[in-house]
């Protein structure tokens, strides 16, 4: 079958099978809202100071719930042989690699996406800043599926790389994190944000194109 | 059924070593269409090591494989080889028809329709069933059906027939032949006593190979 049909199919497969795993889409989501909801209990329920931290506040909790959805990525496949199966595949890797991104991104991005705004109003982040969070979200959620997809095809070897991997992952997810929660937090204030978009779009593309590459060399590495 | 042309598989002097003990050095072996290779040894004479390495998973210590005389990387190999081992790579979330859809995706059409497959490997009541109701034997029968919806001449089998029984070691070893007769080419390991009529069997035990 030709390479367009086995990427859609790849797609596919995951969607089914994380509507078969139900619970697996819905706890990234859930820790999201929860660590959120953790701040103002924590700093204390004062609305200037929630508004100051806000974007902030939103993005580090995006980022640790893509980080825990993580290891979901690879490792059942890894476990069960279909990722042996992916690479003896006469297509490449790389395209499927980037199809099972795509797939992870649906199911663990896009339920960030729908509810982010939700916490931000909870938070009281200023009303013109929700538009920058979503396109903030629209363009850096993908970038942390794509950068997280290299080091879980690293770790995906050991038994227990859950650690290994936030420390392989989070360093580089800091260029997202600041780009995109300063974006939040100018746009509350009223001021002009194209340079961060445009950075965190420059960032978008790079990662989609580079970041299937590493991964892929590494699945081959880690498969013996 | 159309003829497949002439395909030959060449192992040069293929050294495999692991945690600096020689598994097996100097191997050499070349199967042609309509040939059997039967790998024999004891447990950990590296059988399977020697199966993921002809699988590409893992890389020799020295030594070449040549396909039709091209290295494995410039020919189409892994479009014509199917490997079965000891992981069945079949997702139990998902029914037996979807598993086969998948596998069909990842290569090229066979000489049997999902449909007839099924029928082949006796699992056609279990269409659409969830892989985890199944048991281990129809499991492994299972990954042996994407071998015949998919159209490749080597296949690569990691003790096939574990957890299989007798009724269906029989239909697998009919299978087998089958695909021989076409002028396929098969590399296994097995404990079982392979029983190919009318097929040659080349034999290399991994246990004096060093």
């Amino acid at each position: 079958m030709s390479l367009t049909t086995a990427f859609f199919a790849v797609i596919q497969r995951d969607l089914i099978l994380a509507f078969r795993r139900r619970t697996e889409i819905a706890n990234p989501v859930f820790f999201f809202i929860l660590v959120v909801t953790l701040f103002p209990l924590g700093v204390g329920a004062d609305p200037n100071l929630l508004q100051a931290i806000a974007p902030g506040i939103i993005w580090v909790s995006a980022l640790l719930a893509v980080m825990l959805s993580l290891d979901s990525l690879f490792r059942s496949d890894f476990d069960d042989g279909s990722l042996e199966q992916m690479l003896l595949s006469s297509h490449p890797l790389t395209v499927l690699v980037f199809a099972k991104i795509v797939a992870h991104w649906l199911v663990t991005g896009l339920p960030l996406l729908l509810v982010a705004p939700l916490l931000a109003v909870f938070l009281g982040l200023p009303e013109q800043a929700l538009g920058t969070l979503l396109i903030t979200l629209v363009l850096a959620t993908p970038v942390l599926s794509l950068i997280g997809s290299i080091g879980v095809s690293l770790t995906i070897g050991l038994r227990r790389g859950g650690m290994i991997l936030s420390l392989l992952v989070l360093p580089l997810y800091i260029p997202v994190l600041i780009f995109a929660s300063n974006a939040v937090e100018m746009a509350g204030n009223g001021l002009a944000v194209d340079p961060q978009i445009n950075i965190l779009i420059a960032i978008f593309f790079m990662s989609m194109v580079l970041a299937p590459l590493p991964a892929a060399a590494a699945i081959k590495m880690s498969i013996t | 059924m159309e003829l497949i042309t002439e395909k030959m598989l060449e192992v040069k002097n293929l050294s495999c070593i692991r945690d600096d003990r020689v598994l097996f050095k100097g191997l050499n072996f070349c199967i042609r269409n309509g040939q059997v290779l039967l790998l024999e040894g004891k447990n950990g004479s590296g059988k399977t090591s020697l199966l993921r390495i002809i699988c590409g998973f893992r890389v020799q210590d020295e030594g070449e494989l040549r396909w039709c005389n091209t290295a494995l990387k410039d020919s189409e190999y892994f479009a014509q080889m199917a490997y079965v081992g000891h992981l069945d790579g079949v997702k139990k979330e998902l029914t037996v028809i979807e598993n086969l859809k998948m596998s069909l995706a990842l290569s090229q059409a066979g000489r049997y329709s999902i449909t007839q497959a099924l029928k082949k490997v006796k699992l056609a009541a279990y269409d659409n069933s969830l892989v985890q109701s199944l048991s281990a034997g129809q499991k492994r029968r299972l990954s042996l059906a994407r071998l015949l919806i998919t159209k490749k001449s080597l296949w690569v089998l990691d003790e096939p027939f574990t957890s299989i029984d007798k009724e269906g070691i029989k239909l697998i070893e009919s299978l087998m032949h089958e695909h021989i007769a076409q002028g396929g080419m098969i590399i296994l390991t097995s404990h079982h006593d392979l029983n190919l009529t009318e097929t040659k069997v080349q034999k290399i035990n991994l246990s004096i190979c060093h």
